[in-house]
């Protein structure tokens, strides 16, 4: 038999990614360029048996589903900037009562309501530091619709392992943008379902008391054990504590269960990047253009490569690290004033030969943009 | 099964403070469940932050503690996801009807088989005594030393309003009625809501020199009176408690599961 083939746009190759990964609870509010996971969504889901509810704002939206993960359904919200603005309180609620749900931020141009219908990448930063507090956080994003297929179910399957919410950052481009989408098979990516507890009926269960190997079997709301879940920092019960032991603990078990797996959970892709003087780094529909360049240079015999991010945060540090070891130059190819940058010098033994490639008025980064920089850098001008 | 079966007592003692009215609540919401015969795994308690939302640690049910002013939206996810469970969200004032308000309305407009409590004791207590949407004008509050300017809400018409299918209100000296409008809450089928008046003794009382717990509640009693009595026609001061909206219309997860049906026989 041969293979589903689609002609889709990006939010339709999330929504097909997420439904393959056994979403079953989406609730949402319509907002530019995001709308189109929630349209297919209200279609899709009911003839499952699964569930779509449109709330009253993006707050709402994503406080109905973790109370709907908390029953044992995979959930999913999306939106865009000021829509994620709005969801960042109930963000870090989901971090530190530890329930796995997926938020896509399709990202506008911002601040504010900015320039919502052109592409930018400038939530970088929102989404690792958005909700207050010390945290960790796990985002991903793609430059293509097979990508965004596969990264979708990465998250669903990432937020499980991790009882942790995980981000899509997708971009506006990649959202619109229509191209071939070839539906892998049942099967044929490996998704997580949610761990349960084996612990019987009437014998303690402790909700936030991790096994060994640091995960955190689950019971859903409704089922046997009863316990208390609250975003106050808690106990192994989940009841509230100020005890200083406790409140260490659980801040510390928050963020190493994240960043102690940097490496392991480091999704990138490579091109080119084996004799490379000049690395590009990027990430989204930007190194779409990356990429192009990179092939015309090579084309004329010139060392170029691209690493290109798919997970964000928690920043793979050593991969650009040890990717970057030869490189001339290292540039950021990113469409926001500079977001990545700093944490790129930071990982690279020589942070003076980091540069950007950007663009912020709301049109998308193209190979011409980035050749000149290039020029810029090599010095031969524009 | 005895109140206390209903109790987490590792938790206790609670943090209100003596005099407060929070326990009566309580004590009434669990005879109202007790009464009901409804199992403990069958039912979700969901609250948001203020001193009422901390009633959430102390029952032997699921409890989802969660942001101030989300719970209604937590728990509708936990109910559509869920029906068949039992979901009750206990709320203060301003939790409820401040930084709540968009949430408790449009949970009522859905007509959503949850029952919301509010316990309105018209101040922000466990910040110290600020005024509330529910205060009223000529209060004083930490945050209103020359006394409020603010009208309150009418939490029964706001919600009527909005669409909720019952709306009772009742006080903590009614402590009998108080358990009784929570048992038909409970057993009403759509959107439920019950406010009860109750006493702040720590911060409302002492601002507003009404005296301690006792005399709390005692103006409590003096200041309401049965809805539709005589007394309200003489005295249009008094606050009535009783049932005011007890009607039948089409619940929201039943509503679901008949868009389901539609959706799998293929029509719109």
């Amino acid at each position: 038999m041969g293979k589903t083939v689609k002609f889709v746009q990006g939010n339709e190759a999330c929504v097909e990614g997420a439904l393959y990964a056994g979403l079953n609870f989406y609730a949402g509010y319509p907002i530019t360029p995001s709308t189109e996971i929630a349209e297919l969504l209200s279609l899709k889901l009911p003839p499952r048996g699964g569930k779509f509810i449109q709330m009253e704002d993006e707050i709402a939206s994503l406080c109905a589903i973790i109370g709907a993960s908390l029953t044992g359904c995979k959930v999913m919200t999306a939106t865009s900037g000021p829509g994620f603005s709005l969801m960042q309180e109930a963000l870090g609620y989901a971090v530190m009562a530890e329930i796995p749900c997926v938020i896509v931020d399709v990202q506008r141009g911002g601040p504010s309501t900015g320039i919502p219908t052109h592409v930018s990448q400038g939530d970088l930063n929102q989404a690792r530091w958005g909700t207050h507090g010390d945290h960790a956080i796990i985002t991903l994003t793609a430059s293509n619709h097979q990508d965004v297929f596969a990264m979708t179910v990465e998250a669903f399957n990432l937020s499980e392992t991790y009882r942790t919410p995980v981000i899509l950052l997708f971009d506006e481009v990649v959202a619109h943008m229509r191209e071939k989408l070839i539906l892998p098979e049942p099967g044929e990516l490996h998704t997580v379902e949610r761990l349960k507890t084996s612990v019987k009926e009437g014998v303690d269960y402790h909700p936030y008391l991790p096994r060994e190997d640091g995960r955190l079997p689950m019971s859903d709301f409704g089922g046997v054990h009863r316990y208390n879940v609250t975003g106050l920092v808690h106990d192994m019960w989940g009841f509230p504590s100020t005890e200083p032991r406790v409140v260490h603990g659980l801040l510390r078990h928050l963020v190493d269960k994240i960043e102690n797996r940097a490496h392991e959970l480091a999704r990138f892709k490579e091109f080119h990047l084996e004799d490379a003087d000049i690395v590009l780094i990027s990430y989204g529909s930007s190194a779409r253009s990356a990429l192009h360049i990179v092939e015309e240079r090579r084309r004329r015999g010139e060392r170029l490569g691209l690493l290109e991010l798919q997970t964000l945060w928690p920043f793979p540090g050593d991969v650009v690290r040890t990717r970057c070891a030869r490189a001339r130059a290292v540039v950021v190819v990113e469409m926001n004033m500079g977001q990545m940058v700093p944490w790129v010098k930071l990982a690279v033994e020589r942070p003076d030969r980091v540069f950007l490639a950007n663009r912020i008025d709301g049109v998308f980064i193209t190979p011409a943009d980035i050749h000149n920089i290039l020029r810029i850098i090599q010095g031969r001008g524009v | 099964m005895a109140v206390k079966d209903y109790l987490r007592e590792r938790f206790f003692p609670h943090l209100w403070c003596p005099g407060c009215g929070h326990g009566e609540v309580l004590g009434g919401m669990i005879r109202a469940i007790e009464r009901l015969g409804l199992k403990k795994n069958d039912i979700v308690m969901v609250s948001g932050i203020g001193c009422s939302s901390r009633i959430v640690g102390y029952v032997d049910f699921h409890t989802l503690h969660t942001i101030h002013g989300r719970a209604l939206a937590f728990a509708t996810g936990v109910k559509l996801a869920r029906p068949e469970l039992t979901l009750i969200v206990p709320m203060g004032d301003g939790d409820a009807l401040a930084i709540g308000g968009n949430h408790f309305i449009h949970a009522a407009r859905r007509n959503i088989d949850i029952t919301a409590i509010v316990m309105n004791n018209r101040i922000y207590g466990m910040t110290g005594g600020q005024f509330s949407p529910l205060s009223g004008i000529n209060v004083s509050a930490t945050t209103a030393p020359f006394k409020t300017i603010d009208k309150s809400f009418d939490i029964v018409e706001l919600a009527r309003a909005a669409g909720a299918t019952f709306v009772a209100r009742s006080t903590t000296y009614h402590a009998q009625h108080l358990s009784e409008v929570i048992e038909k809450a409970i057993r009403h089928k759509g959107f439920s809501v019950v406010e009860v008046l109750t006493q702040c003794p720590t911060y409302f009382g002492r601002k507003n020199r009404i005296g301690d717990a006792p005399e709390m509640v005692k103006w409590l009693k003096d200041h309401t009176t049965p809805v539709g009595s005589k007394a309200k026609q003489e005295n249009p001061e008094l606050i009535e408690r009783g049932i005011f909206v007890d009607i039948e219309a089409p619940e929201y997860c039943e509503e679901y599961s008949k868009l389901v049906e539609r959706a799998r026989g293929g029509s719109r």
